[in-house]
C-alpha cells in the first residue's frame, strides 16, 4: 500500500465530484463555543432501525451526567450515558431530525441547572497500559459512535477480524456549509491525534493519516504544529483536492491510496478502517478526561441565524435551545435543514434533540432556499455520469426507474449509489435523480425479499408435488405414477380442486 | 464394394445421431423456455390461472395453448415481462381469472381449529403444519396467499390478511 503521508501539495485532482460554493466562512467566525445546559434532553434509543438499546432508567430515576442509561444487546457492551444531571421523566416515542420522519424511542431527562458527574467518570489509567480488548471494552461503555453521521459503534470498527495496516481519520468535510469537523481540528488538534494513537492500538495498526481538504491549510498546520509535540509515531497528515464529496468514506479512500472499495464490500477488506476526526477526539476526552460521548459539535449556520458559529452542545438538547445559544432567529418564517445542503434534510420543528448524527444545523431564511425546479426531459447529455463518484450511469438509472424495472436497476447498481445529489446538482434538464435513487434504493430491498420468496415458493411446490406424486404411486392400484414429473399430482390437484377447465376461454 | 458398405453405414449412424440429437434439443429448448417463463411467474401456486401450478401455466404458455394474461397475483409486471420475454402482445389482465391484489398472508385462528388436517393436504407449498386431533398453524415465511386452504376448512377459521412489509 502507497499512502502518502507527506504533505502532497498538488493532491490527485478526482474526476469525479463538484466544486460548490463552500459558504465555510459564515460559521468560521469564533472558536468552538460551550452551549450553555440544557433544561430538558431526549436521548434516542433506536436512532437507526439496525440497532436497539434497552434502557436501564425507569421514570422518576435520577441520574448523574455521564451515567449508563441504556445498554445495546449483544457481546460488544455498547451503551448510551446520560448527557445531563436530572431525573428521568418518561422513556416514549419522540420525532427525530434522521430522514424519513421517523419516530424513536426516547428517554426525556429534566435537568435542575446541575452537572453532577458520576463516579465513573474518572481519566482512565494511561492508555499505553491497556490491552487492545480492555480498550475496545472501555470505548464501547462510553458510548462511543461514530459521529460523521453512520452512527456505527466505534468499538465494533474497532474490533477487526483481518489485520488493519492503514487507519483514516477522515476530516475531508467537503459539504458546503459545515465547519464542525474543521474547527476541531484548528481548535483541538491535539486531542484528535491522541484519540488517533489510542485507536491504532486499539486495532493493533501502526499508521495512520489524518485527512484534510486542501482549502483547510489552518487545519492542516494546526495538526501539523500538534504532530511535532508529541511522540506518537506513525501518524501523519495527508490532503485531499478540496471537491464534494471527497469526503464519502469510498471516495477518500479512492483518493488516498488509490484502490477501490470493491462493491458489497468494506473498507476493512482492503485493511482501512475509516474514523471520523470528531470521533477520534471523543476517544481522546474519555481517556484523558473520563469523559464519557455527551456532546458533540455542531455548526449553526445560515442567513437566519443570528451569530452563527460551532458549538458544543450536550446530546439531547432540543434544536430550539442551541438556536437560542446561537443569538436565536434573525428574522421569522425560516426554515431548518440538518446536515449540509446537498445531502441534508428539511425538518419541520425546532423541538427535535441534538443526536450524535447532528453534525450541521441550518436555518435559512426564505430567499436563501432554492426554488422549486421544473424538471425538463432528459437529454442524455451524460454530464451525470461524468461526475457521479461511484462510476454510475444515472441517465439510464433514471429510466429504469421511471420503468421501475427493478432488475434493470439491480443490473445499473442502484445499490452503489451513496446518494451524494451530484447528479441533480449538474443536470442541466433539472431533473431530481437521487431522490429517484433513493425510493429505488429501499424498493430494492423489497425485490429481492419477492425473488428469494418466489425462489423458496417454487421448490417447495415442487417438493410437494414429488410428495404426492410418490403416495399416489405407492397406493395406486392401476400402471404407478412416475415420481419424477409430478404430472399425476397434478392432476390430482385439478381433480380435487375442480375447478375450471384450463381449455375452456 | 466394402467402402461403399461402410460409407452407407457409417453415413446412417451419423444421420440417426443428429435425427436423435435434433429431438433431444427441441425438448431441451422448450424445457428453458418453460424455466424462463416459470422465473417470472409470482409463484404463489395458487391455481386461479386455471393450472394446477405456476410451472404447468407456463408450459401451456410455451406451447401456445394459454395467453400470457391469466396470472392474477403477478399482475401488469408480470404481463409485461412476459411480453417482452416471449415477444407476444401484453394484454391487459384477464379479470375472469381473478383481480390482482397486494400480497396476503393466511392465518389459522388456532382457538377455533379443530384439527381436522384438510388444510395440510391442499398447501402447495407446505406452508401449513399440523396433525390429525392437533391445532394447525401457518408458515408465514412460506405462505403465498394462494387461498386454496380456504375452501376445504369445514369450521372456516382461516383468514386473509395483509403481508407486513418487509417480511
Ligand atoms: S445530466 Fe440530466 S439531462 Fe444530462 S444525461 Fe444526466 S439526467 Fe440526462
Ligand atoms: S447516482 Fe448517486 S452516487 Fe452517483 S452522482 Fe447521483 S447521487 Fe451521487
Ligand atoms: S395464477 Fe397463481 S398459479 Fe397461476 S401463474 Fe399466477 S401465481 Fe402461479
Amino acid at each position: 500500500m502507497s499512502a502518502p503521508l507527506s504533505y502532497d501539495p498538488q493532491p490527485p485532482r478526482p474526476a469525479w465530484g463538484v466544486r460548490v460554493e463552500p459558504h465555510k466562512a459564515l460559521s468560521m467566525g469564533q472558536g468552538i463555543r460551550i452551549a450553555p445546559l440544557p433544561r430538558q434532553v431526549r436521548v434516542p434509543l433506536d436512532l437507526t432501525a439496525m440497532r436497539v438499546a434497552e434502557a436501564i432508567v425507569a421514570p422518576g430515576d435520577s441520574i448523574l451526567t455521564g451515567q449508563v442509561i441504556a445498554r445495546f444487546p449483544g457481546p460488544g457492551g455498547n451503551a448510551i450515558c446520560a448527557p445531563v444531571t436530572g431525573r428521568v421523566r418518561d422513556i416514549a416515542p419522540c420525532p427525530v431530525p434522521v430522514a424519513g420522519n421517523y419516530q424513536a424511542r426516547c428517554i426525556s431527562i429534566d435537568t435542575a441547572g446541575e452537572d453532577r458527574w458520576s463516579e465513573d467518570c474518572k481519566p482512565l489509567e494511561p492508555a499505553g497500559s491497556l490491552s487492545r480488548e480492555n480498550l475496545q471494552a472501555r470505548i464501547a461503555r462510553a458510548g462511543i459512535v461514530g459521529l460523521g453521521g453512520a452512527l456505527f459503534p466505534t468499538a465494533d470498527k474497532l474490533r477487526t477480524r483481518t489485520p488493519v495496516n492503514l487507519l483514516i481519520l477522515n476530516g475531508a468535510e467537503c459539504e458546503p456549509y459545515i465547519t464542525c469537523d474543521e474547527m476541531l481540528m484548528r481548535d483541538r488538534p491535539e486531542r484528535v491525534i491522541h484519540g488517533a494513537a489510542i485507536m491504532l492500538r486499539a486495532l493493533g495498526a501502526r499508521q495512520a493519516v489524518i485527512a484534510v481538504e486542501s482549502d483547510m491549510p489552518e487545519a492542516r498546520l494546526a495538526l501539523k504544529a500538534a504532530l511535532a509535540e508529541t511522540d506518537e509515531p506513525g501518524i501523519g497528515v495527508a490532503v485531499v483536492t478540496a471537491k464534494y464529496p471527497a469526503g464519502g468514506e469510498r471516495q477518500l479512500i479512492e483518493l488516498l491510496t488509490g484502490q477501490e472499495v470493491p462493491l458489497g464490500g468494506l473498507p476493512g477488506d482492503l485493511g482501512i478502517v475509516c474514523q471520523n476526526v470528531a470521533t477520534a477526539a471523543a476517544v481522546s476526552d474519555l481517556f484523558r478526561q473520563g469523559r464519557p460521548l455527551i456532546s458533540r459539535i455542531v455548526t449553526v449556520t445560515g442567513n437566519g441565524i443570528g451569530q452563527p458559529g460551532n458549538f458544543e452542545v450536550r446530546l439531547g438538547t432540543p434544536l430550539r435551545e442551541l438556536i437560542a445559544a446561537a443569538g436565536g432567529y434573525a428574522q421569522p418564517d425560516c426554515q431548518l435543514y440538518m446536515g449540509g445542503p446537498m445531502m441534508g434534510i428539511a425538518l419541520d420543528s425546532d423541538e427535535l434533540p441534538v443526536t450524535e448524527a447532528s453534525n450541521c444545523l441550518i436555518v435559512s431564511t426564505p430567499e436563501e432556499m432554492a426554488a422549486p425546479r421544473p424538471e425538463f426531459p432528459c437529454i442524455r447529455c451524460g454530464e451525470c455520469s461524468r461526475v457521479c463518484p461511484a462510476r454510475l450511469m444515472p441517465q439510464d438509472l433514471l429510466i429504469a426507474c421511471m420503468a421501475g424495472d427493478a432488475e434493470r436497476q439491480a443490473a445499473l447498481q442502484v445499490d452503489a449509489c451513496i446518494e451524494c445529489g451530484c447528479c441533480d446538482y449538474v443536470c442541466p434538464s433539472q431533473i431530481a435523480l437521487t431522490a429517484r435513487f433513493v425510493q429505488a434504493k429501499a424498493q430494492q430491498r423489497h425485490w429481492r425479499l419477492d425473488q428469494a420468496r418466489a425462489a423458496e415458493a417454487r421448490e417447495r411446490s415442487d417438493a410437494h408435488a414429488r410428495r404426492q406424486a410418490e403416495r399416489a404411486a405407492q397406493y395406486a392400484d392401476g400402471p404407478k405414477a412416475d415420481p419424477a414429473s409430478g404430472e399425476q399430482a397434478m392432476k390430482d390437484l385439478m381433480a380435487r380442486l375442480g375447478q375450471r377447465d384450463p381449455t375452456d376461454d | 464394394m466394402l467402402a461403399v458398405v461402410v460409407l452407407a453405414g457409417l453415413a446412417g449412424l451419423a444421420g440417426a445421431g443428429l435425427l436423435f440429437a435434433a429431438g433431444r434439443l427441441r425438448t431441451d429448448a422448450t424445457a428453458q423456455v418453460v424455466n424462463q417463463v416459470d422465473e417470472l411467474l409470482p409463484q404463489s401456486q395458487c391455481a386461479q390461472c386455471g393450472y394446477p401450478g405456476c410451472r404447468p401455466y407456463a408450459a401451456a404458455i410455451v406451447a401456445g395453448e394459454a395467453p400470457i394474461n391469466r396470472c392474477a397475483p403477478g399482475g401488469d409486471s408480470t404481463i409485461q415481462a412476459l411480453s417482452h420475454l416471449l415477444q407476444r402482445e401484453a394484454l391487459p389482465l384477464d379479470t375472469r381469472f381473478g383481480e390482482h391484489q397486494p400480497a396476503q398472508l393466511a392465518l389459522i385462528d388456532e382457538a377455533l381449529c379443530i384439527g381436522c388436517a384438510r388444510c395440510l393436504e391442499v398447501c402447495p407449498v407446505d406452508a401449513i403444519i399440523g396433525a390429525p386431533r392437533f391445532m394447525h398453524t401457518v408458515l408465514q415465511d412460506a405462505c403465498t396467499g394462494c387461498e386454496l386452504c380456504l375452501p376445504p376448512c369445514p369450521v372456516d377459521c382461516i383468514d386473509l390478511v395483509p403481508r407486513p412489509p418487509d417480511s
